[in-house]
């Protein structure tokens, strides 16, 4: 079943040497070099040589993984190609180490037919840079009313149902999703949200926004949605993810569920796992999404999740806006931070390089994880897989800004950060998809 | 020197607060004269943006920046290009080509003036931004404390009463009060609290059973839509004025009651309390003027510049 879609390019004939290869799926981790012929890793070893037309990358010091996929950003297209498209998304998300990416179905249209699916992913064909996946609607429109055709949207290569950005606003609606959705074959991916509780929050509920005076989003708007859907995925027997997870309450009742054999899966974005509610003192707009940045207990809880497999994989919830919408006050401002091109480098230095997480779990949550749950090949650095790598380069300084990003895009919550982590070259389906080499 | 904006009382050292009070202390003499004008700001603009009403506040920046002698400039929403979709970023722009000094702005989300303050060469003086802060009514409400109970405000109690929720009074005067040693009780309907708003170092309480303890009895306006039908804050405001209505009965002799205005008679405060000559409410206004002055001029000439508060003038 093909999900994912991207343009025709060279295979790469790359020599990787002398980088530190870190495959957790291989169980690999040492100083190789990594030979890649006709777009497959041919060997892995030391002293390799190049062949005639062999392009050779010192990647001394650097690290060598197998590429990222990222299982949740909004490529907004069709319909907001001032903010991101397939063209732009994919090369931020090249440019961040990813091999795959997967956009959520609220665009305009939505996608909530097979034939805009068909659209997509023609579109992906002739403009992504790696290969690119879509997301299709629960309900058509988003409207919370009606479903999907989702058993032609899935032969149509939906890699999942989702109608992220809102919540499923009914158990009743909810109940019918998660039957229907086994049609596919593929899962419910829900933006858990009590919308009755949410009512124009802004931020976390709790000492900041107090203080702010800036309405709440009370932990319990999300954990309450989480514990509902989870009971009917329990009853129905029915796979549902729960996207970007921001809740301690919401990680014990997931918890709950993965103990008693419910097939729920979980991701986490790099904002929430880095970044607490007491950020929101600068009323910066790009520090402001939905769900919101939690309490510092909140992301602490994350973290360990992420760490213990509680939380599957690291997504980016990247969401992209354009200048003139979030150049305005915070209260005005909409939901979102992109997030393709840091989520490695935001992660490496803020859980790795501070022992919060050891490298190979951050990479498999990072890779493998989330490819499984698409349904993808999980990238591997073996002999005679497709080359699905990345290399990133630890002490290369860099600062966030319109001009390093190449998402069309800049509400970045990192926005003038300076990072040492880069990624540099990234080989996604055999095809070198990135390239930043000095 | 770098600009200086005004936008949250955080903004504020105690020894900036203190120094602002006695640069206002100092123009009250001004104000009594038959001339009412001083020449400190001769040649400086103030533009004064007002994207919510304002009656107070505004008229008190106006006349404030007059009194200096600076040129004025005043905007509202209605009217302006802002109803014809102008972001504020763009107005922001539009003014700076006019070279401001000061920009006084309300406006009705939290944040803007840090939009303001990014996009203008002006400094930003926050005059109400969504519920978030109002600095300079903190600022004339410790001035009237100061002038009307001796200038030690440390140790002294005060009951802040009502819907603390939507309060940017409330939010700048905790900081204030705090700053200057006073006492902070918060008093209303559970509904109207803040989760969390403890950790400013505030007691909260629901009913007025403590109230005896307050030498300040601070009252907040409550908005009349906030017990409407299908807003779920307030069943009535007939309950509300039974159980936080501040009455001539709940209080004893002493203390003293602010209120930053406009009072609602019978809802929140009773009319033998609004009409007492005890009250503080009138000279919450009249402190408006000279507090807004010292603002202004401590804005432009700045906090730490050694000028003797006699020199002022």
């Amino acid at each position: 079943m093909e999900r994912t879609w991207c343009k025709s390019a060279p295979a790469a004939e790359v020599l990787i040497k002398g980088g530190r290869v870190v495959d957790p799926e291989s169980g690999v981790d040492a100083v190789q070099d990594v030979l890649i012929a006709e777009g497959k890793i041919v060997d892995i070893g030391n002293g390799l040589k190049p062949g005639t037309n062999t392009t050779v990358v010192d990647a001394g010091g650097m690290l060598v993984l197998p590429g990222f996929v990222d299982l949740h950003a909004h490529l907004r297209a069709p319909g907001r190609e001032d903010e991101e498209d397939i063209a732009s998304g994919s090369a931020a998300a090249a440019a961040g180490g990813y091999v795959a990416v997967f956009g959520m179905a609220n665009t305009d249209p939505v996608v909530d037919t097979a034939t805009v699916l068909t659209g997509l992913a023609a579109m992906a064909r002739a403009e992504a840079v790696i290969p690119v996946g879509f997301f299709a609607a629960v309900t058509r429109g988003l409207a919370g009313e009606q479903l999907t055709e989702m058993g032609e949207l899935g032969a149509a290569g939906a890699v999942a149902f989702s109608d992220d950005g809102r919540p499923l606003a009914s158990a009743a609606l909810t109940r019918r999703a998660l039957q229907y959705v086994k049609v596919s074959g593929r899962f419910i991916a829900i933006h858990a949200q009590d919308d009755s509780l949410f009512r124009g929050g802004q931020m976390h509920e709790g000492p900041v926004s107090a203080r702010l005076g800036l309405s709440g989003i009370p932990s319990l708007c999300e954990s309450l949605d989480v514990s509902r859907t989870l009971d009917i995925a329990e009853y129905e027997d029915a796979a549902l993810h729960v996207c970007h997870v921001s809740t301690e309450a919401s990680l014990i009742a997931i918890a709950r569920a993965k103990a008693a054999g419910v097939k729920v899966t979980a991701e986490a974005t790099p904002h929430h796992l880095m970044l607490n509610d007491e950020a929101i003192e600068s009323l910066d707009p790009n520090l402001k999404m939905n769900p919101p940045l939690r309490a510092e207990s909140d992301r602490k809880a994350l973290v360990a999740a992420l760490k213990s497999g509680l939380v599957d994989c690291v997504a980016t919830d990247h969401a992209p806006h354009a200048p003139e919408e979030k150049d305005v006050p915070f209260e005005e401002a909409p939901f979102g931070t992109i997030g393709l091109e840091t989520a490695f480098a935001v992660l490496f230095e803020g859980l790795v390089r501070s022992k919060a997480l050891d490298l190979a779990t951050l990479v498999t949550r990072m890779s493998a994880a989330p490819a499984r749950l698409a349904g993808l090949q999980p990238p591997s650095i073996a002999k005679g897989a497709l080359a699905n790598v990345c290399i990133v380069d630890p002490k290369a300084p860099w600062t966030v800004s319109r001009e390093t990003l190449r998402s069309r895009s800049s509400n970045s919550a990192w926005l003038g950060q300076r990072f040492e982590t880069r990624v540099k070259f990234t080989i996604a389906a055999g095809r070198v998809a990135w390239e930043d080499l000095a | 020197m770098p600009k200086r904006d005004l936008i949250s009382m955080e903004d504020l050292s105690r020894a900036d607060v203190e120094l602002l009070l006695d640069t206002a202390e100092s123009f009250l003499p001004v104000l009594e004269r038959d001339i009412k004008k001083v020449p400190t700001l001769r040649g400086r603009t103030v533009v004064n943006l007002f994207w919510e009403a304002s009656t107070r506040t505004s008229s008190s920046f106006d006349l404030a920046a007059k009194r200096l002698s600076a040129d004025t400039l005043a905007l509202k929403a209605g009217g302006s290009a802002v109803e014809k979709g102008e972001t504020l970023k763009d107005t922001a722009i539009t003014l700076s080509a006019y070279s401001p000094d000061i920009i006084v702005m309300r406006h009705p989300s939290a944040g803007a003036c840090q939009t303001l303050s990014a996009n203008t060469g002006a400094s930003v003086i926050n005059a109400g931004d969504g519920n978030h802060q109002h600095p300079t009514q903190c600022l004339l409400d410790l001035f009237s404390l100061r002038q009307n109970l001796g200038r030690d405000l440390d140790g002294l109690k005060v009951f802040i009463i009502g819907d603390v929720l939507h309060s940017r009074v409330a939010r700048s005067d905790i900081m204030g009060f705090k700053m200057l040693g006073m006492e902070v009780t918060l008093v209303g309907p559970p509904t109207m609290m803040p989760r969390g708003i403890e950790a400013m170092g505030v007691t909260v309480e629901y009913d007025l059973a403590n109230l005896k303890d307050a030498d300040v009895i601070y009252v907040l306006g409550i908005q009349k839509e906030r017990a409407h039908s299908g807003a779920d804050f307030l069943p009535s405001l007939r309950e509300y004025s039974r159980l936080w209505g501040v009455s001539r009965a709940r209080l004893r002799p002493g203390q003293r009651v602010m209120h930053p205005g406009p009072i609602d008679r019978g809802v929140e405060i009773a009319a033998d309390v609004a009409d007492d000559d005890e009250n503080l409410i009138a000279h919450q206004v009249f402190s408006g003027l000279a507090v807004r002055m010292a603002i202004l001029y401590r804005t432009i000439v700045g906090y730490s510049d050694g000028t003797a508060s006699g020199e002022v003038v």
